[in-house]
């Protein structure tokens, strides 16, 4: 299996036709490098995996599903990259009871509403006109009224009615997207099923109008936060991205990053402290986020290198229960209890 | 390569991963896109086309190092005698003792003493020293493990060897000792000693997970891929059997059992949906109007709310489901964020009330610990005694079951042959909604000795087998 030598692309374009596959545009990626290395110009730091999938999913042509606690950056991935890509980012936030005229499309059914009302005021002015012919020539004056009928049908069943929700919005655009469908596991399991078509397929079947096809493919990230089993038939039509918590220089270089002003030795501590807290046995453990907020407050403190004191009266930014601060601040406090 | 990424994905298979055939064909795809002799790249790629839950990653991984194991000489588990091109080649024919001691004369390749190799270690530790770690590693594993050739172990047993004669336990101790000295008041506050702890943990888990990967190239190098993938497979966090479940695995399947309440509550609480109504959906009716000219004839409603259910929880935590019962009572905590109302009990041959216990504490570890101390669960002798337990749980709590309420028993029923009273179970199942028991022994165990679960069985809407995770999914999921 030769690998290095022909370009990636080559073997995508051939199998567009017979299958109909839309075009999925030039490549938005030259190598995984690249991916990191414009991920990291944004202010994204990813890791090898990260950066990995990334490029696989625009070389594949394949949504991402990206799991993991909350707070380690899913969401932020797919801003990220839609700003590196200079696409333009749509974003579905999940929840229960989401159904295909919020995810989807729906008919504009006062535009609608309007239309025929507008017809049937032409019509009656017509009407009155025509009323004696009409009463003479029976079979005439059906098929008139025959055709209008179609002719409104086909009318109010036009693009001009319709509402472009997000997933359909993703499906026609011709710039490129980066389709954010976040939180999936909010949805319930049958609802999911919406969204098979156009993760797969790339396409919108609308009864009255016929199938809308992808202009580009979108880059798709689909974020859970694993409060429940997503189903194997979404799963198999992504690929699969486990956000764990960073490694300990991972962090540290987030929070040199994100937050200004912090010194090289103060976010090596707090990138420390956190792991150290991450090992507890706590009922929501810090994110990422919960770190950047940490750091940032000691920046403003004016904090240079934490001690004890100051990381116990700070804490409460890293962790939101009572039960979880006291368990924290006694093991930070008492290391020797278990030497 | 696509022979070895068949043989990749059947393992997977064998091992218990649902990877589909789009998957797999996924997979080939992923390969052409990224450079072949990155081995990570490569992993990267087949985890996110082939692995679709993080916890099958540990599988998936074990299995990858074996599949795309670092060939070569150097990984013969002979390697750093086998240089020297005079040593016997029947060296591997030895007894145990006599292979080991050769290794020991002869396995100083590099002149070093077993106290110039901790010093070392140490040292590699201390500097956090990547490249030399493993080097120790890999000398480590030559000159403790005692590896034969041919020998049909996973690598556990080696692993145990090598890390007893490294005594990392004294080595941490040393490390923090020059922590100490090395501060500038020679002490440490609280804070950094629990940090710098952390710190050389944390190297030294990197040393162990090199010295596993150093033995199971070798292991792979000696016994080819397919026979070692096969002794390493272990089960899936979903087949784990609760009863037999060790500490490690028990942590790992508290972490699994937050989505399965929540799929639980659901199912618990979906009504029928048809023949139900909510109020006037204005919108659907107005768009359903349009058929009609605008004339709303057929209105449209809203799917009722789902009613939250009531839950009474009833479980064994005896002895004899003593690991189940740890289990349990995790599951039951989890249970009960997700529901409005839900009533816990525990029983051993008395029984108590424990909602209280999980409403107070706010911590689940906390709260098992307060049942098992506080919790009066004890009548006579501590052995189980459903008979009694459950007739003072009718005695006392039963007029509080509604035809709203679901009753969830939990145990093996082994009722050390006292009676079974098992028209409790009948009366409960008058006036409540439904009654399941799940029973942590496997099926062929129930009704032999003192199990007396068939007995419990008819009153019951069904008993399920609930050993393992997988189980438990399929009882929520049978659940209607």
């Amino acid at each position: 299996m030769s690998t290095t030598d022909e370009t990636p692309r080559a073997p995508r374009a051939s199998s567009l036709g017979p299958l109909g596959f839309p075009e999925p545009g030039p490549p938005r990626f030259e190598s995984v490098s690249d991916v990191r290395t414009r991920l990291a110009e944004a202010g994204y730091l990813a890791d090898d995996g990260i950066a990995g999938v990334v490029y696989l999913a625009d070389r594949l042509a394949k949504p991402v599903l990206v799991e993991g606690p909350a707070g380690t950056g899913k969401t932020e991935l797919a801003k990220s990259v839609a700003r590196v890509t200079d696409s333009r980012l749509i974003r579905l936030q999940c929840y229960e009871g989401l159904d295909e005229s919020k995810a989807l499309y729906e008919w504009n059914y006062k535009k609608q509403l309007l239309r025929i009302q507008a017809q049937r005021v032409v019509a009656d002015g017509d009407g009155t006109a025509a009323a004696g012919s009409d009463a003479g020539t029976g079979d005439g004056g059906e098929t008139r009224s025959g055709v209008a009928w179609r002719d409104l049908e086909e009318d109010i069943f036009s693009e001009e009615f319709l509402l472009a929700r997000p997933l359909l919005e993703a499906i026609r655009s011709t710039e490129s997207v980066v389709l954010l469908v976040d939180e999936v596991d909010r949805l319930e399991l049958e609802t999911e099923a919406l969204l098979l078509e156009v993760l797969s397929e790339y396409q919108v079947s609308i009864p009255e109008l016929g199938t809308v096809r992808a202009e580009r493919i979108p880059l798709v990230f689909l974020t859970s936060n694993n409060t429940r089993e997503l189903s194997e038939a979404l799963k198999r039509r992504c690929l699969y991205l486990h956000l764990d918590y960073p490694s300990l220089e991972r962090e540290r270089d987030i929070v040199l990053t994100r937050v200004p002003g912090i010194g090289a030795e103060l976010a090596d501590q707090v990138a420390r402290i956190v792991r150290s807290l991450r090992t507890l046995e706590l009922k929501k453990y810090p994110s990422v986020s919960e770190t950047l907020d940490w750091a940032r407050t000691l920046v403003v403190l004016g904090v240079e290198s934490i001690d004890a004191e100051q990381a116990k009266a700070t804490l409460h930014v890293l962790l939101k229960y009572r039960s979880d601060l006291e368990r924290a601040a006694k093991e930070l406090t008492v290391a020797d209890a278990q030497a | 390569m696509l022979d070895v990424l068949t043989g990749f994905v059947s393992e997977l298979r064998a091992a218990g991963l649902p990877v589909s055939l789009t998957e797999s064909l996924d997979a080939a795809e992923a390969v052409h896109h990224v450079p072949l002799e990155d081995r990570e790249a490569l992993k990267y790629a087949l985890a996110a086309t082939l692995v679709k839950s993080s916890t099958h990653w540990k599988a998936f991984e074990t299995a990858f190092e074996v599949y795309f194991a670092m060939r070569g000489p150097q990984y013969d588990i002979d390697a750093d005698e086998g240089a020297d091109s005079d040593r016997p080649s029947d060296e591997a024919d030895l007894p145990p003792g006599e292979g080991q001691r050769g290794r020991q004369g002869g396995g100083g390749g590099d002149g070093l003493t077993p106290e110039e190799l901790a010093e070392m270690l140490f040292r590699a530790l201390m500097n956090a020293n990547e490249a030399q770690m493993a080097a120790i590693a890999r000398q480590a594993v030559g000159r403790y493990a005692g590896m034969e050739p041919g020998r049909p172990v996973g690598g556990t047993y080696y692993l145990y060897r090598t890390l007893r004669n490294l005594d990392l336990d004294g080595v941490l101790d040393r490390l923090m000792e020059s922590a100490r000295q090395e501060a500038p008041d020679g002490t440490l506050t609280p804070l950094e000693e629990r940090l710098a702890r952390d710190e050389f943990q944390s190297r030294l888990d990197a040393l162990r997970k090199e010295i596993e990967d150093e033995i199971r190239r070798r292991l792979v190098a000696d016994r080819g891929t397919e026979a070692l993938a096969r002794s390493l497979r272990k089960p899936l966090p979903e087949d784990i059997d609760f009863m037999h479940a060790t500490r490690e695995e028990l942590a790992s399947l508290r972490r699994a059992i937050t989505p399965l309440t929540r799929k639980l509550a659901v199912r618990l609480a979906r009504k029928r949906r048809h023949g139900r109504k909510g109020p006037l959906d204005f919108r659907s009716t107005m768009r359903h109007s349009l058929s009609t000219g605008g004339v709303p004839v057929d209105p449209k409603f809203r799917y009722p709310r789902p009613a939250k259910p009531e839950i009474m929880v009833i479980a064994d935590i005896s002895g004899s489901v003593a690991a189940f019962a740890r289990f349990t009572l995790h599951l039951v905590h989890a249970i009960s964020s997700q529901f409005s109302k839900v009533r816990s009990f525990v029983f051993i041959d008395g029984i108590d009330e424990i909602t209280r216990f999980f409403e107070t504490a706010d911590d689940v570890a906390d709260a098992v610990h307060r049942i098992n101390t506080e919790a009066d669960v004890v009548w006579v002798d501590g052995h189980s005694d459903y008979g009694h337990a459950l007739s003072v749980f009718w005695e006392r709590w039963g007029e509080e079951i509604t035809p709203r309420t679901s009753v969830l028993l939990l145990g093996d029923a082994r009722n050390n042959y006292h009676a079974t009273q098992s028209w409790v179970i009948q009366e409960i199942r008058h006036r409540a909604r439904h009654v399941y028991w799940l029973n942590p022994e496997p099926r062929a165990y129930w009704d032999t000795g003192d199990s007396v679960v068939g007995e419990y069985a008819v009153y019951c809407d069904e008993v399920f087998e609930c050993r393992n995770l997988r189980q438990l999914e399929h009882f929520v999921s049978e659940l209607e």
